[in-house]
């Protein structure tokens, strides 16, 4: 079996696996790094549960090969704030219950925040636009529009 | 899954070596949204995977003077963001911003959606009517142009022949009179799954059309341009009388299927629909 040493910086700090070529980084993250709050839903990009940032950038970690990911730099949600240190993203989503069932939330907060860092001040519509990616089951949006909208006048 | 290879090439004469290494084994991997996806479901099976999707030569929007060079591996969400793409080719520019979402937006690319050949591919329609040539590289080294009708041969099948690789999309920049249209009609408003798509230019030479070009997508087994209906309305004005003339000539070019997200007679109904609204549009 081929496998292939890479090298992924998670969170800040660089890590290191052993993967096949058709390990996805969502796999790799998930069962090789303990990044579990990286979730998996679809595994075929439709409903964004398993967001993360990869070199900046918002996407599928389950439509990304984890040798593709070599020596990239990957933020999940754990990166973005901890229980004890939660970014004002996620406080916003508490407070306005943005979160139900909360398997979507992982992706929804990366998601929220990449748009945040390009666009500060987004539209609502714009902020429903840079989520239609992630796919909420529970609350129906509204809330979670309201959260990203209050988050980005706090910032 | 099986044992597979992987091998990120560092430049083209790399990139060369491994398609002649690996010929017919060999199966190009960029952005992967549509690839990693059938390797899970069994619908593809690459023993070797080679990865293009940081090739200098293949990414990237050049402009020069009367053309456009856009990367076989550049990403869709690079398209949508492009100050050229939007200034001289607008139609492309929407497609590009209603592919998916914005995650796979992020890794999906433009050679990627071609080479995929699905009838819905939503950039083929635009880069049909712009007349966009495909640059095509065989593993043994030789180059060939085919123009993007060409380059679509029937459903899900493309020019591209095994070791074969796709360099480079060269759009010929518009006339600056050039007018364009674009709709894509999906079940809802973003992360949709075209129904029925029209592209189409129009020049206007006083009071009639000089040059028409109009495509279609998701309504036959390939993007197609629409060649009669383009010769029928060159020379011409476009009013309601026209429209009504053009719509058998449409239903003659166009052959949808029925299925999830649309009947066939829907398909026919709303494909002519947004045809005349386009064309309208433009020619005001």
């Amino acid at each position: 079996m081929n496998t292939y040493h890479i090298e992924i910086k998670v969170n800040g700090e660089w890590r290191e696996a052993e993967v096949t070529a058709t390990d996805t980084l969502l796999e790799v993250l998930r069962s090789n790094l303990d990044a579990v709050e990286v979730k998996n839903g679809c595994e075929q990009g439709d409903c964004g549960a398993c967001t993360v940032i990869l070199e900046g950038k918002p996407v599928n970690s389950c439509l990304v090969l984890a040798v593709q990911a070599n020596r990239k730099e990957v933020t999940t949600v754990k990166g973005i704030g901890t229980q004890e240190s939660p970014h004002h993203l996620q406080t916003a989503f508490v407070e306005h219950g943005a979160i139900q069932c909360g398997y979507c939330t992982p992706g929804l907060i990366v998601s929220a925040k990449a748009l945040l860092d390009q666009n500060p001040d987004p539209t609502r519509e714009e902020i429903r636009e840079g989520i239609c990616g992630n796919l909420c089951r529970c609350t129906g949006y509204t809330k979670i529009v309201e959260a990203i909208e209050d988050a980005a006048s706090k910032k | 899954m099986k044992n597979v290879a992987y091998y990120k090439p560092q430049d083209p004469s790399e990139l060369l070596e491994l398609m002649q290494a690996h010929k017919t084994r060999a199966v190009l991997i960029a952005g992967g949204t549509n690839l990693i996806h059938q390797m899970r479901s069994g619908e593809k099976e690459p023993e070797v995977l080679v990865d293009i999707s940081e090739l200098e030569d293949l990414t990237g929007i050049k402009t020069e003077d009367s053309y456009i060079t856009i990367g076989s591996a550049t990403t869709i969400a690079e398209i949508a963001a492009s100050p050229v793409i939007g200034e001289h080719c607008p139609i492309l520019a929407t497609a590009a911003k209603q592919l998916g979402n914005p995650l796979t937006r992020n890794r999906a690319t433009i050679g990627g959606n071609l080479a995929n050949a699905s009838p819905c591919a939503d950039t083929a329609p635009p880069l049909l009517a712009l007349e966009a040539e495909i640059h095509i590289t065989s593993a043994e080294g030789q180059t060939r142009t085919v123009p993007a009708d060409k380059f679509f041969m029937d459903y899900k099948w493309t020019h591209l022949d095994k070791g074969d690789v796709m360099t480079q999309i060269v759009i010929p920049k518009p006339h600056v009179a050039a007018k364009g249209g674009h709709t894509k009609l999906g079940l809802r408003k973003a992360a949709a799954i075209c129904v029925a798509s029209v592209a189409l230019m129009l020049e206007k030479e006083g009071d009639v059309v000089q040059r028409a070009r109009i495509a279609f997508g998701s309504v036959a087994p390939k993007p197609i341009r629409a060649y009669r209906l383009e010769h029928y309305i060159e020379g011409k004005s476009i009013d309601e009388k026209l429209l009504s003339h053009c719509e058998p000539l449409l239903q003659e070019e166009i052959s949808p299927i029925g299925d999830i997200r649309g009947s066939e007679s829907y398909r026919r109904f709303a494909t002519a629909s947004i045809f005349n609204r386009n064309l309208l549009q433009a020619w005001a």
